[in-house]
């Protein structure tokens, strides 16, 4: 069993995370993206920790999860108070602030 | 059977107190009556912020590893722990102002109301105030002296959610202009978030590389097998994360929209605190776990620095919001410290460390002064913070127009200012260290930079004023402690840096 595979696929995921961000317009898919790419981490994480020999990735992954559902509880509030106000939640609509 | 980490709880003093500041100020919210909350709140922060500082000055001198390796208690750290201390202790004060907006706060009574429904014009007038600003900022305060004393990658990056997810908070919660802050506290947190998760990807590569996130143990690999390309690219998104935080050009598009649209105070505090932890974890990571490995980050840094001044200078000039400008001048301002940061040289030896650790305290103390002075010129019932509006501030309030001419012209780095002594001292560093191109480049940022800086001053002091101009308001003892201070230093740090560069340079050594 190689593991390369997994750590490819975790780039992979990471990257397409990261163009989701990038191109999606809705602040809650958004979101996802980044929650996709933190996952890919946690994949990245446990495979070396398993190529390594060692638990600290293991452990590490699971401080991911920790921060991740902070990060959420943070984030889902913040958009739900603009989407409260503008009854939307595309990033495209945020267009007061610029230049 | 699992043992203890070791733990020196006097070397973690100045954590447990800002910490347990903070945790306290949680349980006030919950249990204190809220008609007298607001005194207690501002006190519980403040004492755990100057406890904080207090706690990093009697270690002074101090020099250990502990909590089982992951922190680091060394002079350099400690110095940016007192700054953060200090510098959150005032932007405390600018939090708890009640005499400049009528309705005696400027955050939001109730942040869960729909921004312009019936309800928050409701509660827009009443004087009831918020007061859960004041654990969140212990909160993000004592975040962000755990990021400059984090020995670990993982620590560090606890730390850097520990102080950005209160900071998000923070940032939406202005009771005027609420539209505009929401905007910035959602485009500070997802940009936030991506850049975390940069960060946390170029740990994982690390841990790949290395089989650690210790920092020592990252050197002794970087040494072995420098070459390791899964090393270089986890260093190059690490960093790509910290100088996100830092507001460095190309990765500071969320720096102009966040310090306009959050309040004041806590753009103040976002200006000052946050580029002081941001440099020191970047600071700290560089030269301890990559400061053998100088060539991997060197041309990176060299790269932004010009990028980060060029940008901001430039992109500063054409500014109509004052706000905004000062948002400019602090992304001109992390190509300067970054001139610093390559001031390190191989493995540390260069004079950039000390440089840079005394540009971050002249820099936070003038610019945290700049947006106190910001908070006082209001129109209607919001702050005043486009240019024409500050047209002849000079003849309608010359000691407004006197102090906010001298953070101007510190920020310009003009001599005999706080701005002066630090930009000198990096642009040394760098020289020193060979990159007198960058010092170059440097010096023609500031030049131009210079010219937004003085455009104000020209408006306040040569220019008519309006006839509706906006008024001048009568700050209340807490904005008028932090002007005295953030004004005499910015001149005593500017006439008299020796005593201040000495205990720079005494602290400037990281272990690890």
């Amino acid at each position: 069993m190689t593991l390369t595979y997994y750590l490819v696929l975790a780039a992979i995921l990471f990257t397409i995370g990261a163009v989701g961000v990038l191109v999606r317009r809705n602040a809650i898919v958004v979101f996802m993206c980044i929650e996709l790419m933190l996952n890919s981490v946690n994949l990245t994480l446990v495979t070396f920790a398993r190529a390594t020999g060692t638990v600290d990735g293991q452990i590490m992954a699971f401080f991911v999860m920790v921060v991740a559902a902070a990060e959420v509880v943070v984030g889902l509030a913040i958009i739900m108070s603009i989407y409260r106000t503008r009854r939307s939640a595309s990033v495209d609509d945020a267009n007061l602030l610029k230049y | 059977m699992i043992e203890a980490p070791d733990l020196s709880l006097a070397a973690l003093a100045p954590l447990l107190f800002i910490f347990g500041a903070a945790c306290v100020g949680v349980l006030v919210e919950a249990f204190w009556p809220r008609d007298t909350r607001h005194p207690v709140q501002v006190s519980v922060a403040l004492v755990g912020t100057v406890g904080a500082l207090v706690c990093t000055l009697l270690l002074a001198g101090s020099r250990e590893i502990t909590a089982g390796g992951a922190l680091a208690v060394d002079g350099a750290g400690l110095f940016l722990q007192a700054t953060i201390a200090g510098l959150g202790a005032l932007s405390l004060l600018l939090f708890a102002e009640r005499s400049l907006d009528p309705a005696r706060s400027a955050f939001v009574t109730s942040a869960a109301v729909p921004a312009g429904s019936p309800r928050d014009r409701e509660l827009l007038t009443s004087t009831r105030v918020q007061t859960e600003v004041y654990p969140l900022a212990s909160f993000a305060i004592g975040g962000m002296m755990l990021f400059t004393a984090a020995n670990d990658l993982l620590i560090m990056f606890v730390a850097l959610e520990v102080l950005s997810l209160p900071l998000y908070l923070i940032s939406g919660m202005a009771r005027r202009r609420r539209l505009l802050s929401q905007e910035a506290a959602v485009k500070y947190f997802l940009l936030g978030a991506f850049a975390s998760a940069f960060f946390l990807y170029g740990l994982a590569l690390v841990y790949g590389a290395t089989g650690s996130v210790r920092f020592s143990d990252i050197r002794s690999a970087s040494l072995a097998d420098g070459t390791d390309i899964l090393l270089v690219l986890g260093l190059a998104l690490l960093v790509v994360g910290l100088l996100f935080k830092a507001s460095v050009a190309p990765f500071h598009t969320w720096t102009p929209d966040v310090y306009q649209g959050a309040p004041t105070p806590v753009t103040a505090f976002m200006a000052a605190c946050t580029k002081v932890a941001a440099f020191g974890a970047i600071l700290r990571l560089l030269y301890v776990a990559f400061g053998t490995a100088e060539w991997t980050w060197r041309p990176l840094v060299y790269g932004v620095a010009i990028v980060s001044m060029i940008v901001g200078a430039v992109l500063g000039l054409t500014q109509t919001d004052l706000k905004r400008m000062l948002a400019y001048s602090s992304i001109a301002h992390a190509g300067f410290l970054l001139t610093g940061v390559i001031g390190l040289g191989a493995g540390g030896e260069g004079s950039g460390l000390a440089a840079t650790m005394f540009y971050l305290l002249a820099y936070g103390l003038t610019t945290l002064g700049a947006f106190a002075v910001l908070t006082l010129i209001r129109v209607g019932d919001g702050e005043a913070t486009h240019l024409s509006q500050w047209a002849g501030l000079a003849s309608r309030s010359p000691l407004v127009a006197a102090v906010m001419a001298l953070f101007l012209l510190a920020l310009a780095g003009i001599p005999l200012t706080a701005g002066f002594t630090g930009k000198f001292a990096v642009f040394r560093a760098a020289i020193e260290e060979g990159a007198w191109p960058l010092a170059l480049v440097a010096l023609l940022a500031s030049a131009v930079a210079a010219f937004f800086y003085l455009r104000v001053i020209v408006l306040m002091y040569f220019s008519s004023p309006a006839a509706d101009g906006p008024t001048v308001g009568v700050p209340g003892l807490p904005t008028t402690i932090v002007l005295a201070i953030t004004a005499t230093a910015t001149v005593a740090l500017g006439i008299v840096p020796g005593s201040v560069l000495d205990v720079a340079e005494q602290a400037a050594i990281f272990v690890g």
